[in-house]
């Protein structure tokens, strides 16, 4: 029998919000008779709703998603944030630098096929194709805390695999420290890739790195998918990095490449600012920002526009139970 | 501009011009952030949209004079007024907002970011620069002041610079759009240099920089 030891971040069954509510969160909102000021008709009933829970804020049309099979994440007692709001709220520099840029000019990003292509110090370097590995991985819901460095924060259902499934796969050497990672680099499709202005002044392609048993913890996962579909393109589809003890923009989006490497390989915002932002970049009240506190974080869940509210920020974001072994006798503020 | 004698109609319209241009987006986001224009999560972008409305209407008031002299247009100068508490009235906003929707007025972490963060700090000075400028315009007060009123308006030269440095501090990425508002600013001072220089260097202190230059 398997004994199943319950660690800090996973909540007891009977806390959960009930599903039933999740997927009717539209027409119990309407329920509430929330309704216009302006008293305008809209020609979409949904995307207005959407609009009141602090959705859709263009009418570009949203690329379809593919529904998942997954095994579902354990109970939680985390209010998850609307699905509206996560994916209309993105850092994705690639396709604009404003939070609602990347919904409206991502959609024609060209996500199948896709291929990943995992080189550097493993015996079988190689590639996969990502929508094969979709439909041969054992894809788990992963509800994890996000926490950005402008300190919001969200709560996610995630799709994915752990990395370390992957990663096992292609044999990682003994002089595998390190685990870099790289997003597509196509101006022709990423906007934000070809104007600096545009891109947020990132050198492109935006690349990120792990420690190797940062890469192969548990809690670290390979997303393709949120809420049941598989990622929106503002979210970094078709497969991204998610790293729930870390600031988001470790999180590295659509990815085609990943090293293995011996020297620790440069990170994006690091690049841009070093004093601003480290390798680590773990989530830490105690070690502020330079221009701003990290203490708290708006949390941005159910509700209109306005309704985020203030809370303190948990060391590793909630996750220290089980990573902060990882940091041990480590100077979190020399290496932040 | 031949044949274009600007007089007093001309400057009650733009004074009108001035007051719903500087209204409107505000009437605006009050339709606009329900519905989501300005994304899920609307209080950093509306924070960040106020400011940029408030340094806008900063520079747009130091236009004025330099306009004004060069269209041989002196009932233009009757827009600085507005121009500049409209200025104070976004940039209100902009405080407030960030004191209640960001930090959700939560005291003592605003005590701490307005002393720990150099540009909150920057912003914040200027800010508080503005609401003197705004209450010394209520005419009373203007009046009560002789000589003073034009000294202490002249703080606004230091605003400008103060508020341009405040929105290159508060960027997250990207220097380009912070460099264009600080030039911009940069150049309406040296517009003025005449006014600025001799009250930067007044007489003793220029001759004691032409004796520490002859050394």
């Amino acid at each position: 029998m398997l004994i199943k030891k319950r660690v800090s971040h996973e909540i007891a069954e009977n806390s959960v919000t009930p599903e039933n509510i999740y997927l009717n969160r539209r027409s119990i909102l309407k329920s509430f008779g929330i309704v216009t000021a302006s008293g305008l008709a809209m020609p979409s009933q949904a995307g207005f709703l959407d609009n009141l829970l602090g959705g859709s804020a263009s009418e570009v049309p949203q690329a379809p998603r593919k529904p998942l099979e997954y095994r579902p994440d354990k109970p939680t007692d985390l209010s998850l944030t609307p699905e509206p709001k996560v994916i209309n709220h993105n850092n994705f520099y690639e396709f604009g630098t404003s939070k609602t840029d990347p919904a409206e000019n991502s959609q024609h990003l060209k996500t199948e096929p896709w291929t990943l292509t995992i080189e550097g110090e493993v015996e079988n370097p190689g590639v996969v194709d990502v929508w094969e590995l979709m439909q041969q991985s054992n894809l788990e819901e992963r509800i994890y805390r996000m926490r950005c460095v402008e300190a919001w924060s969200m709560v996610i259902p995630w799709l994915g695999l752990e990395l370390n499934t992957l990663l096992k796969k292609f044999k990682p050497t003994s002089r595998a420290k390190y685990v870099a990672f790289e997003t597509l680099y196509d101006p022709k499709q990423m906007p934000g890739q070809r104007s600096r202005h545009f891109g947020g002044g990132i050198a492109y392609p935006y690349v990120e790195g792990l420690r190797i048993d940062e890469a192969m913890h548990p809690l670290t996962i390979l997303a393709v998918g949120l809420y049941g579909k598989t990622l929106p393109t503002q979210n970094g589809a078709p497969v991204r990095l998610v790293v729930p003890w870390k600031y988001g923009f470790k999180g590295i989006k659509s990815i085609v490449k990943i090293r293995l490497t011996e020297k620790q390989p440069p990170t994006s915002w690091n690049l841009l600012a070093p004093h601003e932002y480290g390798f680590y970049a773990n989530v830490n009240p105690e070690v502020d920002h330079p221009r701003w506190s990290q203490a708290s974080e708006r949390f941005i869940g159910e509700g209109g526009p306005f309704s985020s509210t203030r809370q303190k920020t948990l060391m590793f974001n909630g996750y220290a139970e089980q990573v902060a072994s990882l940091y041990s006798g480590m100077d979190l503020k020399k290496y932040y | 501009m031949k044949g274009f004698r600007p007089g007093k109609k001309t400057s009650l319209t733009l004074r009108i011009v001035v007051h719903v241009g500087a209204f409107l987006p505000l009437l605006w986001l009050f339709w606009a952030v329900p519905q989501g224009a300005l994304g899920a999560d609307p209080v950093k972008e509306l924070i960040h949209f106020l400011g940029m409305g408030a340094l806008r209407l900063l520079l747009l008031t130091l236009c004025v004079s330099p306009l004004a002299k060069a269209l041989k247009f002196g009932l233009l100068v009757r827009l600085r007024r507005p121009l500049g508490l409209w200025c104070f009235v976004w940039a209100s906003l902009h405080f407030v907002t960030w004191l209640a929707l960001d930090l959700g007025f939560d005291w003592s972490l605003i005590g701490e970011e307005l002393v720990t963060r150099t540009y909150i700090v920057v912003g914040f000075v200027a800010l508080f620069l503005l609401l003197a400028l705004a209450v010394t315009s209520i005419p009373k007060i203007l009046r009560s002041m002789g000589k003073n009123w034009k000294k202490l308006h002249r703080t606004i030269y230091l605003i400008v610079v103060l508020a341009s440095i405040h929105f290159w501090w508060s960027v997250k990425s990207g220097w380009i759009e912070p460099a264009i508002y600080l030039s911009l600013a940069l150049f309406l001072l040296y517009l003025r240099r005449r006014t600025i220089l001799p009250g930067l260097f007044t007489n003793e202190k220029l001759t004691d920089l032409k004796g520490s230059l002859q050394k």
